[in-house]
């Protein structure tokens, strides 16, 4: 357990893979730089793996003041043992006072056994940080400038601010996508600080026999107009009037986890809770009712059309534009009018 | 080799059922107003264990923390054939967050003895995914996470698949081992009628003694194999530092309840030229085009 460090460095996890960083890094890195800069105190990068080096600048570009590299053959692969011990010797070692990992399945796996292991506070899954002051109601007891750690709980029925006071470093995971992505800065300078930690066999308690990684079919995170459809589109075969008008304007389709499951378009498209949370200028919501868990993933789109023939379907209270009406009269209209007029 | 499997399971609210009456005015949670459910993955959780007996030998223990009404959801893990159930319950729990809850089931685990910790990927309320790393890290042994399939098992090793989201990962290890379970690893069977029947009456401690009951009606029930185990944190030997409020350092600042609303809203006609006319607002304001 750490003593409370109110001058420690706001830290982020860079998850890489073969020497790749992974695009939440960089998002976290966004807003560490936020948060870092209203505490005053410095970003530090934690990178591990085999062949690091030639990234390290990258996360500096990123926001990074200090990037902390450990270089090992051992680290090559993500095992939760070896990496939980990197972390925790250097968070023991420059005492942060914040430390934010990807809420990806990488991050859900390191930072609650990192969290255990230092008897921290850890809060899953943010969609927001900020900082800010807590007090106490019964005894007055005031604490400044502590990491707000909002999230949805609940399956997205509320929006919870957890924090830590008494226990140090603060830790959250956050959301892929939630935050918005910096603009890398060729002229950042940064210090690149080599790290060494100890590994043996004992820390790599798991042999990993054999490992497929799929890069996902389709970005949803980068695209700027999503069509989504949901289970009220009704079949395989309608779900084509939903690729017609993504590609009408030049955008993607994606789903709502009912109509993933229905098997009308892949999982990779699903938008939501336990699919992809996205923010793009403009959100065509079809046939889907809005459920909080598709909300939750879509609900910070700049513009939102949503088409429904339930004019109390839930999606409306979040649209822009309401158009209640039957989707295989209103869609191919969509589709019209952008042909004729794009 | 019998393996001995610990699955812990927990009651949640249903959260896909939550209506007005669910939330507080001030934005928390109504517990009481909810359905309470078995949390859809630690039923994965439970099945896996059950097939880890059947093919390999052993027993499953299902274990829950939680209050004297969360039993319920240990005789439905021995209708679908656990044969052991232990719920441990404290005054001293509440308030715990994932770090103290996984110390306290920690301290359960090693007195209950296990080959196996199995549980789900994560719980529908609080969605966290925590408490199961974090109860390795305290047990001291490996983690595989996102379990879809287990591959083999023999006294040396354990070989499973994970689903890593953007792809997937065979890895073994030796045990023990603790495994959290995805929705995609089987199909959980439903309770047996001949096990419902027998165990339909099955109680905790506290619900024998809630209802009146004397230390001789628990003796009576532990004789016809009815009783369900229960532990407080005086059994386990918890360290009281490390539970409950005091052991918990996540606290909550601040709770709303979600209520999303467009900032500014249109009705579109759904006809030609309504559409027409919002198409061209959206090129207009280089939305689209």
């Amino acid at each position: 357990m750490i003593e409370v460090n109110r001058q420690g460095e706001v830290w982020v996890f860079a998850e890489q893979h073969l020497g790749k960083v992974e695009d939440i890094a960089f998002e976290l890195l966004g807003r560490a730089r936020e948060l870092a800069d209203k505490l005053g105190v410095k970003v530090g990068a934690v990178i591990a793996g085999d062949s690091i080096k030639s990234v390290c600048e990258e996360l500096i570009q990123y926001g990074a003041d200090k990037v902390y590299a450990v270089e090992n053959n051992l680290l090559e692969h993500y095992q939760t043992n070896s990496y939980t011990k990197v972390l925790c010797t250097l968070i023991e070692k420059h005492k942060p006072q914040i430390v934010l990992y990807g809420a990806s399945p990488v991050g859900r796996d390191l930072a609650p056994r990192v969290a255990s292991k230092m008897k921290a506070g850890l809060t899953a899954d943010c969609t927001d940080l900020q900082i800010g002051n807590h007090e106490i109601k019964k005894t007055g007891e005031k604490h400044e400038n502590l990491l707000l750690q909002i999230r949805p709980a609940f399956g997205g029925n509320i929006i919870a601010t957890i924090i830590n006071y008494d226990r140090w470093p603060q830790m959250a995971t956050v959301r892929e996508g939630v935050m918005p992505m910096p603009e890398p800065d060729a002229k950042r300078k940064g210090e690149v600080i080599d790290e060494s930690v100890s590994l043996s066999a004992q820390d790599l308690p798991i042999e990993i026999i054999e490992q497929v990684r799929r890069e996902k079919s389709v970005n949803l995170k980068a695209s700027r107009i999503i069509v989504a459809g949901g289970a009220g589109v009704g079949s395989k075969e309608n779900f084509r009037m939903i690729w017609d008008l993504a590609n009408a304007l030049g955008g993607v389709p994606a789903a709502t986890r009912a109509a993933a499951d229905l098997g009308y378009i892949g999982k990779d498209y699903q938008v939501g809770q336990t699919g992809t949370t996205v923010r793009p200028s403009l959100y065509i919501a079809i046939g889907l009712s809005g459920a909080i868990q598709h909300q939750a993933g879509m609900s910070e789109s700049k513009k939102i059309i949503a088409v429904n023939n339930d004019p109390d379907a839930a999606i409306f209270d979040v649209a822009h534009y309401k158009v209640c009406g039957d989707l295989n009269e209103v869609v191919p209209q969509m589709i019209k009018a952008v042909k004729e007029k794009v | 080799m019998a393996y001995k499997c610990i699955v812990l399971i927990k009651q949640v609210p249903d959260t896909s059922r939550i209506t007005g009456e669910a939330m507080n005015e001030d934005g928390t949670v109504n517990r009481g107003a909810l359905p309470a459910i078995f949390n859809p993955e630690d039923l994965n959780a439970l099945e896996l264990a059950l097939q880890i007996k059947e093919k390999y030998g052993g027993s499953v223990t299902a274990v829950t923390m939680g209050l004297p009404s969360a039993s319920e959801v240990l005789r439905e893990a021995m209708f679908m054939g656990a044969d052991d159930a232990v719920l441990v319950t404290d005054r001293r729990c509440a308030a715990s967050d994932t770090l103290a809850t996984s110390y306290i089931l920690t301290r359960a685990a090693e007195k209950i003895g296990y080959d196996l910790v199995l549980c789900g990927r994560q719980a529908i309320d609080g969605d966290t995914a925590q408490v199961g790393p974090q109860m390795a890290e305290k047990l001291d042994i490996p983690q595989i996470t996102y379990v879809e399939q287990v591959h083999e098992l023999s006294p040396e090793k354990i070989v499973c698949r994970r689903n890593m989201g953007n792809g997937w990962q065979k890895t073994a290890c030796k045990l023990p081992v603790l495994l959290t379970v995805t929705d995609q690893a089987n199909e959980p069977r439903i309770g047996a009628a001949r096990r419902i029947m027998k165990f339909k009456n099955a109680k905790t401690p506290a619900e024998i003694t809630k209802e009146g009951g004397s230390e001789e009606d628990i003796s009576l029930m532990r004789d016809k194999g009815l009783l369900i185990g229960q532990l407080n944190l005086d059994d386990v030997q918890a360290d009281l530092q490390w539970c409950g409020r005091d052991g918990s350092p996540t606290k909550v600042h601040r709770i709303m309840s979600v209520v999303l609303t467009a900032k500014e809203s249109k009705e579109v006609e759904p006809s030609a030229q309504g559409i027409n006319d919002m198409v061209h607002e959206l090129i207009e304001d280089h939305t689209i085009g």
